[in-house]
This record gives C-alpha cells, sequence and structure tokens, in this order.
C-alpha cells in the first residue's frame, strides 16, 4: 500500500479543519481544544497537533491530508508535518485582512521547508467581507504564475476544485523537470 | 554582586534603565548568539560601543559612515602608522579633510547602530564590569539613555515586524518579471543599490547582508521596502540543497510518479 500526503496550511481559523472534512472518508482525526488566549477566541476550539484525513484511491494508493495548527505558537509543528508531502494549500480568510500578513509568512515558510507545488486557496469567498481574489492576490504579493483559488471549504465541489488544481500543478512541474 | 546573567531573563531596556537610574559607570558585554559587543557608560551616559570584529578605530567608523572612500582610508591608514584614533581626529580636522562635528556625528551613528542592535538580542549572556572603560585614546560621546531606550523600543517592534514579514535570511531574491517594473526607473538610496547589486538566485539574503556589511535589521529594511514596491521576490536559492524531509515523492522512476497522480486527479474527480 502507497501512501502519499498533502498539507493543508494557513492562519488560525483560516477554514484548514472545515477544508479536510468536506472530502475526508473518515472522520477528520483532529485534535482541537478550546482557545486559550483572548486574542484569538473567534471561535471555540482550534487545532494544537493536526487534523488528519484519508481519500482511498485503489488497494495500492491513499492519500492523507493533514491539516497544521493555525496558532502561531505550534509551528514547530509545521516541518514535522511538511516532511514528504506531495504538495501543500494555504488557506487564507478572505474575510479577515489581519490574517493575510500571516499568511504571507506561513506560505514563506512552506516554501522553505520544500520546493513543492502549492496553491492558494482564498477561502470563504461566501462571506459578505470577503475580498475578491483579484485583490486578495495582490493583497498577498503573490506572482501570476501562482495558483489562488476561490473556496468555500464546507462545499465539497469547491474543496475538489482547489486538490485538484493542486494535482495538475505537480503534473505540470513533473513535466518541466521531466 | 556581580551584574551578570541572561538577556532571556533581563533584557537589554531593563538593563539600560538600570544603568541610566544607577548612573552607572564600567562596560557592559554582551555575549550574543552570533557576536560579542561591549558598551560603555559614565555616569549613566553611552560613551562608545564595539561590535565583535567590527573595524571601530576611527578611519574604520567614518569609512562606514561614508565621510572617506576605502581608498582613502587606506592612504590615511599608510600615513597615519601607529598615531591613535584621538590624534588622527585631530590631524584630520586640523588638514581640513574633516571636521569635529563628521567626526562626532559619524561616532554617535556608529555606537547607536551598536546599541539599537543589542535590542533586537532576545538570548546571550551579559556581564557589567564596574569601572571598566575604553582605552585612553578611544574617542568617546556622552549620550542620554532615556531617548536611546525609547527608540530601541521601537526598533524592537520594527525588528519584531520585518522578521515576521521577512523571516528567513537563507531565501534568495530574484527580479519581479514585470514588463512595467524598471528598476532604473525607480528612486533607490545608495544602500538599497548596493543590495540591488547582489541579488541573484545564487546569493542568499544572509550572504547580501554579509557583502554590504549589513546586520540582519538592515538587510531585513531594505528587502522589505523592494518587497513593498514589488521589484523583487523571494525564491529558494539555486543549488539549495533539500533537508531531508523535503523530498516529496517516494524514489519511483517518472511513469510511475505521473500515474500515480494521474490516479489522485482521477479519484477526486469521480468523488
Amino acid at each position: 500500500m502507497q501512501t502519499v500526503k498533502m498539507v493543508v496550511t494557513g492562519p488560525f481559523n483560516s477554514g484548514k479543519t472545515a477544508f479536510i472534512c468536506s472530502v475526508s472518508e473518515i472522520d477528520v482525526v483532529s485534535t482541537e481544544r478550546k482557545i486559550s488566549t483572548e486574542a484569538e477566541r473567534v471561535k471555540e476550539t482550534t487545532t494544537v497537533a493536526m487534523d488528519f484525513g484519508r481519500i482511498t484511491v485503489d488497494d495500492d494508493l491513499v492519500l492523507y491530508l493533514f491539516g497544521t495548527p493555525g496558532q502561531k505558537r505550534f509551528d514547530f509543528m509545521w516541518e514535522i508535518l511538511s516532511e514528504g508531502m506531495l504538495g501543500f494549500i494555504v488557506m487564507v480568510d478572505s474575510a479577515r485582512p489581519e490574517t493575510f500578513r500571516e499568511a504571507r509568512g506561513i506560505l514563506q515558510t512552506f516554501r522553505a521547508y520544500a520546493p513543492t507545488p502549492y496553491v492558494v486557496a482564498a477561502n470563504k469567498q461566501d462571506h459578505e467581507d470577503a475580498w475578491e481574489v483579484d485583490d486578495l492576490r495582490i493583497a498577498l504579493k503573490l506572482a501570476s504564475n501562482v495558483k489562488m483559488l476561490p473556496c468555500v471549504a464546507t462545499d465539497k465541489e469547491s474543496v475538489k476544485k482547489v486538490l485538484l488544481e493542486l494535482l495538475y500543478s505537480i503534473l505540470e512541474e513533473m513535466k518541466e523537470t521531466g | 554582586m556581580a551584574l551578570k546573567g541572561n538577556l532571556r531573563d533581563v533584557t537589554i531596556t531593563q538593563l539600560l534603565n538600570l544603568i541610566n537610574l544607577a548612573r552607572k559607570t564600567g562596560t557592559l558585554t554582551v555575549e550574543g548568539p552570533k557576536e560579542v559587543a561591549w558598551v560603555s557608560f559614565n555616569g549613566g551616559k553611552l560613551i562608545y560601543a564595539q561590535l565583535g570584529n567590527e573595524d571601530g578605530t576611527l578611519i574604520g567608523i567614518l569609512t562606514k559612515a561614508g565621510k572617506m572612500t576605502p581608498k582613502q582610508a587606506q592612504v590615511i591608514r599608510t600615513h597615519a602608522g601607529d598615531k591613535r584614533d584621538k590624534e588622527l581626529g585631530l590631524l584630520l580636522i586640523n588638514a581640513g579633510y574633516l571636521t569635529q562635528q563628521d567626526i562626532l556625528i559619524g561616532i554617535r551613528k556608529y555606537v547607536l547602530d551598536i546599541v539599537y542592535q543589542l535590542f533586537t538580542w532576545i538570548d546571550g549572556f551579559f556581564r557589567f564590569d564596574a569601572d571598566v572603560l575604553p582605552p585612553e585614546d578611544s574617542i568617546t560621546i556622552r549620550l542620554n539613555l532615556e531617548n536611546i531606550i525609547m527608540e530601541g523600543s521601537r526598533h524592537v517592534q520594527e525588528w519584531e515586524y520585518l522578521q515576521e514579514e521577512i523571516p528567513n535570511l537563507n531565501m534568495a531574491l530574484n527580479f519581479v518579471e514585470r514588463p512595467d517594473a524598471n528598476i532604473r526607473d525607480v528612486q533607490l538610496t545608495v544602500e538599497e543599490w548596493r543590495v540591488v547589486s547582489y541579488i541573484n538566485p545564487k546569493n542568499t539574503i544572509h550572504q547580501i547582508a554579509k557583502a554590504n556589511k549589513m546586520n540582519d535589521l538592515e538587510i531585513r529594511r531594505i528587502v522589505y521596502g523592494l518587497l513593498q514596491a514589488g521589484l523583487i521576490d523571494i525564491v529558494r536559492p539555486e543549488g539549495m540543497s533539500l533537508p531531508m524531509q523535503a523530498r516529496r515523492l517516494p524514489p519511483v522512476d517518472k511513469k510511475k510518479q505521473t500515474s500515480l497522480v494521474n490516479r489522485l486527479i482521477e479519484r477526486i474527480r469521480s468523488m
């Protein structure tokens, strides 16, 4: 049995757990705890170690989705989680501009861990305060060749699109380096 | 009791406050992760600083301040022989090369740059040796610590911000491929041009800083400005060996890898 892994990362409350839950065939193994910091109390619980979802491809191949903890003090987990990843997805909460800078920092950090393909998911596009994808691209200072996709992490079709775009990027890179 | 400890327990701000309030005279030695700094005080006033192996002689300071070129510095060094800083300073003033103000401004900037850099050190041992002062022939100044502490705190905030923006100095820089962005049309400072001249995916930010004798704060500040202007991008350095964990796919051949990704695509499409 071969297993491959993708990492879903992003700032606190950007929708990583929801993203994995939408497509995982198992109940996401989540290590959530009550929020202890007042400043981060925009939701009740947060991921402190990792989320873990699974998509079985066939008898020989399984895809695992790992979600990183969003709170900065757990960033020591990031490098461990990035080990051997096929690619990664950076989730951004389109409605919370105060997290854009952190999202850029996380993106840079993961790029330093591994030169694997990645896509940026502009999550919560269904939110009335959500920034448009083009505006977000500018705010995040993403080059035009970086894929940035609108996303609603609770919508399975939307999550599938993001995963597929990442896989297409992986294929493209294989062709380029092949 | 000796005034010594770790910056993790007592910050530079707290130490300078203590030296200021107690009007201490002596030299503070701080052993940071990369360098050692010596800062001297007289009656609670900042008078002198020296950082690691940096050229803290008058010629070195004036060259760094742009008051003389490296070539001029070489000529003066040759002619100065074993003359000490005070004597050399007088000679330069009397010969009309520089004014007393030029020299004092240069030294003031040099000393303050070192002290402000100390504010960004969060780890390292410190020791205060009472009544130990810089060599007699050094040119000293007298600066109140209150303003330095306030300015230093602002530097810390800036430092924290820039560190979040540019966390990894082992990354390289590259010019963005934008037809509308032409670096020649942008007004840059001398320092920015010096950095720009080294921008190349082969050079890490850390190497660029080293080549330009800039500290981490100075290089981050310039890189941040260039990033903000949309002129450069941060990239992985060419030829950088990947950490073990950075390997992506299992070591199978290209055909198998492509087949694996195609199977993943088919599976997700069918969900």
